[in-house]
């Protein structure tokens, strides 16, 4: 444990803007400056961006850097990189791995993003079946993989693959850092139901990837990757809204501006909506609560359920309130948009992009299944494959 | 800046509370008063007062109270929602406390305060803030008029909104007073159990009139909102709790029920809204407790929300419970009685939405 006091990271944050005046510094040397003075995550070890000091003083830092005149940092650049590598590769890469990925990571220099689900291992992730096999001090990797946003920008992926296929599911896995410019990997784009291409599928043939980008024991993916993924469902939570804000807000203002659209039962469908995104609202601030005063809670576990159920109904609701006006869509075209707001474009976008939510970043059916057994303690199902070598599960 | 956890003095008193109700209340207790209503007996809540001092929880320390202490009586009802304790502490101790705290009553608060009486607003339990109406008219006689589905009226000073042609007025009467009529009714919820309170030329004093007498008639309603939530929390819980263990330990099909995919996605559901009722419940304690400005909202939010989670849950727990849950010898029938009950209580979920559309500005249709 530090032993250094709010007062004395004050005074580190007032050096950094002494020597770097964010008036007279472009923001990508800021943020460089940031980094090697251990202000861009506090919590990461000192010499890796951080100073190994409580997660929440991050959000003084934050805010004394902000007031002095530097840019927000902007998390939504490298989502994957910041929310599921870095933690993964803090927790699991070596000593060399963290130096040489880290910081450009968090600059933004590399953008990340991640290889887990197959066409055949999705929900069942541990059936992940693009193969790895060992050439000496290299890994060649062969497979398809699908769902991945940012591939097109992206240096470099986390990659989830089978070492061997005579193993049970779960211990044939090896997780790896994959350069995204290697030959043999091809990106293209998946196109959705709205129209946009917001992912990829990824084609990887032959791909060579060197043993000293594995993160982790050989056999020890799935364990990697569990780590991996419950970083994904905290950083699903979101910043926190204020009242009004969000979805319900859109649609509120749409009710507030059109009263020629309203109707008695739309009015309570609009109310029963609004009540269940106070209620989710409030959750998540205590939740927040929670975290920051040590004490974990079964909210981060809900939180997801909860906001996939609200953004369907509230987006069904809103193209019946908006009448014919709610059956014009603004763009079929098959755009690649940089960043995914759900309640970005018109009421069909809104609706159609909203069934993601109770699928992207674990289904609605793979929680309650988790809520069920971790939060509530109920015996998991009988399973036939989790004994089984691999090569021999049905599928 | 909201609190929404418990703090450490709530801590010890949610402890304090769950192991007297551990040691004095049974829910056999609870079944006889639907065979056996009156009297009721009175050993609980005189524990409950005496030695936790739980009805002073919202008496002014003027009074001889503790100060308006509302997360901390929302954690109590919490406790009794979780044993769905038939003691009047919501009824006198939260609302009618509130009602002649809010008229600086000082002749029946330290009596309350100190457990030697229990007092009720003369309004029916559905009635809620901002939309009651008093039908009790002052005559030459003296009061006249009948207010239906009181709820825990039966014993204790009745605090009676009172109309004359300008204004409202509260009056307090003592039931026993000539021409007071107290009738029980066999009630769904005999745990809470409603009367029908007639007045018929009874002699009594203003004890407030006027915009006060309203504002506290609204006050104490709304309060009666909000804290109610906490109660349907912990009721909530107790239905899930329950079938959670039922379903762990009951075999069917050669398998635990709850290894089950269909029963667990229900209870995971349960999970996510009690979650959230949570966080809702405790919002409106501290709007409360904090005197905030958003109290009327997070009381109209807290019964749009937390009455319909008790209810699910506790229909849940009948379904999954089986054939079990449809006996008079498990308990679970107890709770579905309050929940329902408690649904109407302080005004429906949809009265509570309506009232919302007004406060946050979300216009009915013409």
């Amino acid at each position: 444990m530090s032993t250094t006091t709010k007062e004395e990271l004050r005074h580190r944050a007032d050096a950094l803007l002494a020597a770097h005046p964010p008036h007279s510094t472009t923001p990508q040397e800021f943020l460089a400056a940031r980094f090697d003075a251990g202000l861009a995550w506090v919590h990461y070890p000192a010499g890796l961006g951080g100073l190994g000091l409580p997660r929440a003083w991050q959000t003084d830092v934050d805010a004394w850097l902000e007031a002095a005149g530097a840019a927000p940092y902007q998390r939504r650049r490298n989502p994957i990189g910041l929310g599921m590598a870095a933690p993964t590769i803090l927790r699991f890469g070596t000593p060399d791995q963290q130096r040489r990925f880290l910081r450009p990571l968090w600059l933004g220099e590399e953008i990340w993003c991640q290889l887990f689900s197959e066409p055949g291992a999705g929900s069942d992730l541990a059936a992940v079946a693009t193969r790895a096999v060992r050439d000496g001090d290299t890994w060649r990797v062969t497979g398809q993989k699908v769902w991945t946003s940012n591939a097109q920008h992206a240096q470099f992926a986390i990659l989830l693959a089978r070492t061997d296929p005579d193993a049970p599911k779960h211990q044939g896995l090896t997780y790896f850092v994959c350069d995204m410019r290697a030959p043999g990997v091809d990106v293209r784009p998946l196109r959705q139901l709205t129209g946009e291409a917001e992912f990829n599928e990824v084609f990887l043939d032959d791909v060579p990837v060197p043993d000293g980008y594995r993160l982790g024991a050989v056999g020890e993916g799935w364990r990697v990757a569990m780590a991996t993924l419950n970083n994904e469902r905290v950083s699903i939570g979101g910043d926190p809204l204020p009242r009004g804000g969000g979805m319900i807000g859109v649609v509120v203002g749409e009710w507030r501006a059109r009263p020629e659209l309203r109707t008695a039962e739309l009015h309570d469908r609009l109310m029963q909506s609004w009540v269940a995104a106070e209620a989710h609202r409030l959750t998540g601030l205590r939740l927040r609560q929670q975290l920051a005063s040590g004490q974990p809670g079964p909210e981060g576990a809900t939180m997801k359920l909860g906001f996939a159920r609200l953004t369907q109904a509230l987006s069904g609701l809103e193209i019946e309130l908006l009448g014919s006006d709610g059956l014009r869509y603004d763009d079929w075209s098959p755009q690649r948009p940089e960043v995914v707001d759900f309640n970005g474009r018109g009421p069909g976008y809104r609706y159609l992009r909203a069934k993601g939510n109770s699928i992207e970043g674990g289904t609605s059916e793979i929680l309650r299944t988790v809520i069920a057994e971790r939060v509530l303690g109920l015996p998991a199902e009988p399973r036939t494959d989790k004994n089984t070598p691999w090569k021999d599960v049905p599928r | 800046m909201t609190d929404l956890l418990y703090n450490d003095t709530e801590i010890a008193l949610r402890d304090s509370v769950r192991a007297m109700l551990d040691k004095r209340l049974t829910a056999a207790d609870i079944m006889a008063l639907y065979d056996a209503p009156y009297p009721r007996p009175a050993q609980l809540w005189a524990a409950l007062s005496d030695e936790l001092g739980v009805s002073a929880l919202l008496v002014p320390e003027s009074a001889g109270g503790h100060g308006t202490r509302a997360r901390e009586a929302a954690v109590v009802l919490e406790e009794l929602g979780r044993r769905v304790a038939p003691v009047p502490f919501l009824t006198s101790a939260v609302v009618a406390t509130r009602c002649l705290t809010a008229v600086g009553d000082m002749a029946w608060l330290p009596r309350l305060a100190g457990g030697e009486a229990t007092a009720a607003l003369c309004v029916p339990l559905v009635a809620y803030a901002s939309t009651w109406n008093a039908t009790v008219r002052p005559e030459r006689a003296g009061l006249v008029g009948e207010v239906r589905g009181v709820a825990d009226a039966a014993t204790g000073v009745l605090i009676v909104p009172v109309r004359t042609d300008d204004a409202v007025h509260l009056h307090a009467v003592d039931p026993g007073a000539d021409g007071v009529s107290v009738t029980p009714v066999l009630s769904l919820d005999m745990s809470r159990p409603l009367a029908d309170v007639a007045f018929d030329g009874v002699q009594s004093r203003p004890i407030r009139s006027g915009v006060e007498a309203q504002r506290a008639v609204d006050d104490a309603l709304t309060a009666g909102a909000a804290l109610l939530a906490s109660e349907q929390l912990g009721l909530a819980e107790w239905c899930l709790d329950t079938t959670v263990k039922h379903l762990r330990d009951r075999y069917q099909f050669g398998r635990p029920l709850g290894s089950f995919q269909a029963l667990k996605h229900r209870l995971a559901d349960l999970l996510v809204d009690i979650t959230a009722s949570r966080a809702v419940a405790r919002y409106a304690a501290d709007c409360l407790a904090t005197n905030s400005d958003d109290t009327a909202v997070a009381a109209s939010l807290a019964q749009a929300y937390c009455a319909t989670v008790a209810v699910r849950a506790a229909e849940e727990c009948i379904q999954l419970l089986g054939g079990i849950g449809m006996t008079w010898e498990h308990p679970a029938h107890l709770y579905l009685k309050r929940a329902k009950a408690d649904q109407l209580a302080f005004g429906t979920p949809a009265l509570h939405r309506t009232r919302l559309a007004e406060l946050v500005d979300v216009p009915a249709a013409c």
